[in-house]
């Protein structure tokens, strides 16, 4: 009995004893079960989950390709800047440290704070876009759990204001979004590369891991823009708007044998560098995409078809007698006075209405409208240039006779500046129209020929007399070289009709006459000075541009007096 | 027994050589641990991000540990026994200091400084709890009646109480455990176990009550981890992360993601057998797991062959726990428990813990090493 209970407590010893080694077994299974799932069973996944937290693939942002002039001046050019982001999960512990890095960035600690704390369901916001990389490297170097930078590039614009319609402008993103950088977007902006990295914790990366694809930089782009042109331009241009007072101004500048646009300005103009204030007004090109009437400058394109039917020419007489013309009880009159009877390069020199409605309404409406075609009227240029317009040239058709006779002078049509400067590079290159080019061009593109040789010979000559002394165009005169070119000055239409406080003044002309080199638009709009006609107010900025162009480009004088006979004498003593 | 090694130790009675003229040396012992130690230091310098300088010190506290292993090895366990409750109830006037003028560390106060060293007084309780219940069965017959079971239950609550009140809530448990263990290696009824373990089930909506938040919140991610995956979550989720990813072979040394790019916590500390298992994979964790296991069987077989009832107890005592210690970490560190601030046996970076472990081993030693020859 004894025995036999001494038994029974030595079997349960044994047997706690097992059971207590048993549960101890267990665990040791259950352990090495739970790393055997873990490592095995569950390995995938958990491995995706390791790479979710160490590896990012981050985008390695392109060089945007330089915009420069035809001679190389860089125009827009992209600088590396550091942009900083956070994640607002994770930089929300280090909400203390946040005046630390508002003082970094420059910024208020309350907009920091909010903007963290207003985006916790997110896990990536901008801070500061495009910060100097010097100033990013002092923000990683406050160690902030969850901020990061990132390699991005900005556009530098070094002739700020003077290139700023021409050129454009990016946005944020480094996509073009007005002008030459809009319209060859694609060509400038390069691919953006990825590469994977290795991030630890906080998010700051330790290195690189692999590259996924190259960054493809942008390519540069040559335009036909001669800077030094575009200044002179643009000085001439702001002086004369801002004396006269008037509300815009365009001027272009074109190579008649290329076809390159040497330089296009407007005012007002805007600083593409600082676009923090935003006016409408002052970022359009409206040497493209402003369309005015031409006035008295569209006469050359009508007579010129006159010219070309082979019943006028420069000489023929034109009788502008009494200085009006009535049509289904219009009235058409001259300017000033009664000019009589005069040759066909008076009706120009002294801008006659009259002349030119009565040479325009000798002809067929169909081949005034073939002519004006021709010459780009009512047709987009090649300029590719974004929100460009067409102008308007109404269908011959419903032409009525008042609207053929008051087309003849510029009236019921409607161009920009660059349609203009088309169709007098057209007059001033023996006929021949090339497509307007905003880069530079190699190789001179043919052209379609729009008038003979011989008319647009003879035209430039009837053009000349407009700025001899007596021409109401003398003010585009240059010393020592042969001038084309006509003035216009035109009454703009509003609500009630055409207005007799509000002008446009114009002159389109073409240096040197004898070998054209320029041809180039000045378009005033609404001065507000005593003198409005093109002749005052348009011509002299032509003169001035003119001059100052053709002295950068070295162009030969024409004109030169004949030299004294000292001078000569001189000449030869000299060794 | 044989004369190579007469030349160099002292052979005894029975054939049993003592190496180094008489002292006592485990040589299994010494090499499992050593082993370990050294594979954990491998782990350890690749955790401390190749600080050889950091490592060195983990170095020096294991060379400490071997120190207190040597001294307790020579200590027959005779006096072990008669210094029992000195040491206990030093170690229970020592946690009484803590709480009034102790050093806080991490929000808790656990540290005494002594000028020189600091060092955590509930780290002697984890040997002392389980020797004092060694102590106070040694004289009376096993199994023990209800009232001495009670008195044992007491010896280990009241310092595990004090120490969760400071609050150290990882080692509370692991003084409990190590107590509880000789408890029931001491032998109680089934009735009481179950008695227990029903009190235990309803204590614990009382217990529930009194803890900490960070505590109700290791539970809850405990059971969902991903409910909050950047706050309590955050370490579980990394830890099964770089365990997981590490497969059968792991990413190779130093090459840890995980560990390397901060992601997880405390990797030179608690979590240093995620460490291991993201670098070396299921093999390291294996080898390791092997030389855990090695270690515990050769205390188990040491307690089997221990002469007397506090021996006996002690040495089986010490063998469970240190296996103990081992699955709370491995547990919690692979998601297997809930969060307990538990180091790694040999292998984590941290003084007192590896000195009181070794010192626990160098008991071992002695109680096989000064076993009486004519043994049963």
């Amino acid at each position: 009995m004894k025995r036999g209970a001494k038994t029974t407590v030595a079997d349960r010893a044994r047997w706690r004893t097992t059971l207590l080694l048993g549960a101890f077994a267990l665990g040791a299974v259950a352990l090495e079960g739970r790393i055997l799932y873990l490592q095995l069973v569950n390995k995938a996944f958990l491995t995706e989950q390791a790479n979710d937290r160490h590896l990012r693939t981050v985008q390695i942002s392109a060089h945007r390709g330089t915009l420069t002039d035809r001679y190389g001046e860089p125009l827009a050019v992209s600088t590396p800047v550091d942009t900083v982001w956070a994640n607002p999960q994770e930089l929300k512990p280090a909400l203390a440290r946040l005046p630390e890095l508002a003082a970094v960035l420059d910024q208020d600690t309350e907009w920091l704070e909010r903007r963290i704390t207003s985006n916790l369901d997110r896990e990536f916001v901008f801070l500061q876009r495009h910060l100097r990389p010097a100033k990013a490297e002092q923000v990683m170097q406050l160690g902030l759990p969850g901020v990061g930078t990132v390699r991005e590039y900005q556009r530098f614009y070094p002739a700020g204001e003077v290139t700023g319609h021409i050129v454009g402008f990016t946005n944020v993103d480094d996509r073009g979004q007005e002008g030459l950088e809009a319209a060859f977007d694609h060509w400038l902006k390069g691919e953006n590369g990825s590469k994977r990295v290795l991030q630890d914790r906080l998010g700051h990366v330790i290195g690189d891991v692999e590259l996924l694809s190259h960054a493809r930089p942008g390519k540069d782009l040559r335009t036909s823009i001669d800077l030094r042109i575009q200044y002179l331009a643009y000085r001439e241009l702001k002086r004369a708007v801002t004396d006269s007072r008037a509300r815009s101004g365009s001027v272009v500048v074109l190579d008649p044998n290329t076809g390159e646009v040497l330089a296009m300005v407007n005012q007002p103009s805007y600083n593409p560098n600082d676009r923090s204030q935003y006016h409408a007004e002052q970022y359009r090109n409206r040497a493209a995409t402003d369309i005015f009437e031409p006035g008295s400058s569209f006469k050359p394109l009508v007579l010129a078809a006159a010219l070309e039917g082979g019943s006028f020419g420069p000489r023929t007489m034109i009788d502008t007698s009494p200085g009006s013309l009535s049509i289904n009880n219009r009235k058409i009159t001259e300017d000033e006075h009664n000019l009589g009877r005069i040759d066909l390069t008076t009706v120009l020199a002294l801008s006659s209405n009259v002349g030119a409605a009565r040479v325009g309404l000798t002809m067929e409406p169909q081949t005034i409208w073939k002519t004006l075609t021709g010459f780009g009227i009512g047709r987009l240029s090649d300029s590719t240039y974004p929100g460009e317009s067409a102008g308007v040239l109404n269908d011959p058709q419903h032409w009525r006779t008042i609207g053929q006779a008051t087309l003849s002078y510029g009236y019921g049509v409607a161009v920009t500046a660059l349609q203009l400067a088309r169709a007098y590079g057209a007059i001033a290159a023996n006929g021949l129209l090339r497509p307007v080019s905003m880069l530079a061009v190699d190789e001179a593109p043919a052209g379609e020929r729009v008038i003979s040789a011989n008319t647009a010979q003879e035209l430039v000559g009837m053009l000349e007399a407009v700025v001899a002394p007596n021409g109401t165009g003398k003010r585009a005169a240059v010393r020592n070289f042969h001038i084309a070119g006509k003035t216009g000055t035109t009454q703009k239409s509003g609500v009630g009709g055409y207005s007799a406080e509000r002008h446009g003044a114009i002159f389109a002309g073409i240096a040197p006459a004898s070998a054209p080199r320029l041809v180039v638009v000045v378009m005033i709009d609404e001065p507000q000075s005593q003198a409005y006609y093109g002749g005052d107010v348009a011509a002299p900025v032509f003169a001035n541009i003119v001059s100052g162009a053709l002295r950068v480009m070295a162009v030969p004088p024409d004109a030169l007096p004949a030299p004294a006979l000292t001078v000569l004498a001189q000449a030869q003593v000299r060794p | 027994m044989s004369l190579a090694n007469l030349e160099w130790g002292r052979t005894t009675g029975a054939g049993r050589w003592r190496p180094l003229g008489g002292l006592v040396v485990d040589v299994p012992l010494i090499v499992l641990l050593c082993l370990t130690a050294g594979v954990g230091g491998v782990v350890l310098y690749s955790a401390l991000g190749a600080d050889m300088g950091l490592l060195m010190r983990q170095g020096m506290r294991f060379g400490l540990g071997l120190a207190a292993f040597f001294v307790l090895s020579q200590v027959p366990p005779r006096y072990l026994r008669i210094f029992t409750p000195w040491v206990f109830f030093l170690g229970l006037a020592l946690l009484l200091v803590v709480m009034v003028e102790g050093e806080i560390g991490k929000g808790a106060q656990r540290w005494l400084d002594l000028g020189v060293v600091r060092f955590q007084p509930s780290e002697i309780l984890k040997l002392a709890a389980p020797m004092m219940v060694a102590w106070f069965m040694h004289e009376r017959r096993l199994p023990p009646t209800f009232m001495q079971t009670v008195a044992m239950v007491l010896i280990v609550t009241v310092p595990a109480f004090l120490i969760a009140e400071q609050p150290d809530l990882g080692t509370a448990l692991l003084v409990i455990a190590s107590g509880g263990l000789t408890i029931l290696l001491a032998g109680i009824s089934v009735w009481v176990m179950v008695a227990v373990a029903i009190a235990g089930l309803c204590a614990a909506p009382v217990l529930w009550h009194f803890m900490h938040d960070y505590q109700r919140a290791r539970v809850f991610v405990f059971l969902n981890p991903e409910s909050d995956p950047l706050g309590t979550g955050y370490n579980t989720i990394q830890a099964k992360i770089a365990i997981g990813s590490g497969g059968l072979f792991g990413k190779g040394w130093l090459n840890g993601t995980q560990a390397h790019l901060e992601f997880l916590p405390e990797r030179s500390t608690d979590f240093i057998f995620a460490v291991m298992g993201e670098e070396f994979g299921l093999l390291g964790l294996l080898v390791l797991v092997v030389l855990y296991l090695a270690i515990v069987g050769r205390g188990l077989y040491i307690a089997l062959q221990a002469q007397d009832t506090f021996t006996r107890l002690l040495a089986g005592a010490l063998s469970l726990t240190f296996f103990f210690y081992v699955f709370v970490n491995a547990g919690m560190v692979s998601g297997l428990m809930p969060m307990v601030g538990v180091p790694l046996p040999l292998v984590s970076a941290g003084g007192t813990s590896m000195v009181t472990l070794m010192a626990g081993f160098g008991m071992l030693a002695s109680i096989h090493g000064h076993r009486k020859l004519m043994a049963p």
